[in-house]
């Protein structure tokens, strides 16, 4: 059997939002691991702002375990400035092809209208020295690395912003 | 063991479609890099109705029906061998039988349904199963082209077993006479997947004196690495 064609969320996914999900630590304030913030602003290629996206967010726990204790679900609306926010932890190093480590990520996958298909990237935090092992930077060009990784703006304050097309453009994965 | 093929060659739409004018500043101009299936694109978020309430139902609104021809939709979830996928989690929406949005940015003269909000959220059973009772959407005006007009269709949100899985797609009605002069149903460019994404009037789905059915499945990537044991 053939997939079902993607097609675009359009303008209006807004019905099935639910801003709290952009708090991952809504109904887990237990789990254990560093509070961070995710930020950043999406914009499209004259720079403008896009603020009719959909971000969602996947990641591990600070075990580095996808949803075995931590639920690393969340989805975020851009406001008007094309910005998104999550409240979240940082996730662990988790087990990469054969006997490699990943690096501390998480996966955007980001929806809006103009997107016949959404578009994935991952976050990476600068500075962490498991990124220089990391089996997909590896895969990047050098020179484009950097729109994958977030800088620390503020203590716990990660931000990285998502360029869809032009200068600057950020590294989107075919996964 | 699962894996995650990429999707057909012209299966799916390309991300700059030159008639859909949107896509024209939001497409991005490097391919993407491709990268294996690591345990983030194998593994996904568990959705369970405990945590993610379902509501099946959205010709009834805070207790009063919609206006329009109530219809019940539903199919299968299944992977690229034809198995179910159970568990899948669906997010569906649509504007209501006047084509307007419960939206605040939506500005379509048309009027709102007070008894519609257009909204549900379904699980796939063990058979891939799944189904919604709703209304049928009408069709509405946007700024694309002169005289644009969506076709008639249901927004649908998919998530799976792997995060690779995740799609949103949007189901069409047959017949529509809308469906060649649409830039996003065009774009895909087989017309085999075209015709994929409209549903099937069925009366299998339909309820006497009460409602009409349309049956749409849904295949999301994947196949079973594993042969399934065989019991013969």
């Amino acid at each position: 059997m053939t997939t079902t064609a993607s097609q675009t969320a359009g303008p209006y996914w807004h019905i099935i939002d639910h801003p709290e999900w952009a708090d991952l630590l809504r109904d887990q304030g237990d789990a254990p691991g560093e509070r961070i913030t995710v930020t950043g602003q999406l914009t499209d290629g004259d720079g403008a702002p896009c603020g009719d996206a959909m971000v969602e967010i996947w990641q591990a726990g600070a075990d580095g375990a996808h949803d075995a204790g931590f639920h690393g679900f969340g989805r975020c609306a851009t406001d008007d400035r094309g910005r998104f926010n999550f409240r979240s932890i940082k996730p662990g190093p988790v087990p990469g092809p054969g006997n490699s480590l990943q690096a501390p990520h998480i996966t955007l996958a980001i929806f809006a209208r103009g997107l016949m298909n959404h578009v994935t990237t991952r976050l990476y935090f600068f500075g962490e020295p498991h990124n220089q092992a990391d089996p997909i930077l590896a895969l990047v060009p050098e020179s484009r690395r950097p729109t994958m990784l977030a800088r620390e703006t503020a203590p716990g304050i990660w931000s990285l912003d998502i360029r869809l097309q032009g200068e600057g453009e950020t590294v989107f994965l075919d996964i | 063991m699962t894996e995650y093929p990429r999707p057909a060659e012209g299966s799916w739409p390309p991300m700059e479609a030159p008639g859909y004018g949107s896509t024209r500043k939001r497409h991005a101009l490097h391919p993407p890099v491709r990268i294996p299936h690591t345990l983030t694109e194998t593994s996904a978020p568990k959705f369970t109705p405990a945590a993610y309430p379902a509501h099946a139902d959205m010709s009834v609104h805070e207790g009063q029906a919609a206006m329009g021809e109530r219809i019940i939709v539903g199919g299968r979830v299944l992977d690229e061998d034809g198995r179910p996928v159970r568990g899948a989690m669906l997010e569906i929406w649509q504007a209501n039988a006047a084509g307007r949005y419960h939206h605040i940015r939506d500005r379509h003269d048309a009027p709102l349904d007070p008894h519609f909000a257009g909204s549900a959220r379904v699980f796939s059973d063990e058979e891939g199963r799944w189904q919604v009772t709703t209304i049928k959407p009408g069709a509405y005006p946007w700024g694309n082209h002169p005289k644009a007009w969506r076709p008639v269709h249901i927004h649908f949100g998919l998530h799976g077993h792997g995060f690779a899985q995740r799609m949103i797609t949007q189901m069409y009605f047959p017949g529509d006479p809308l469906l060649p002069l649409d830039p996003v149903f065009m774009a895909t460019p087989d017309a085999a997947a075209r015709e994929r994404l409209i549903a099937k009037f069925d009366l299998d789905y339909a309820v006497q004196d009460w409602a009409l059915g349309y049956r749409f499945d849904i295949v999301l990537r994947g196949r079973n690495a594993t042969p399934m044991d065989d019991k013969h």
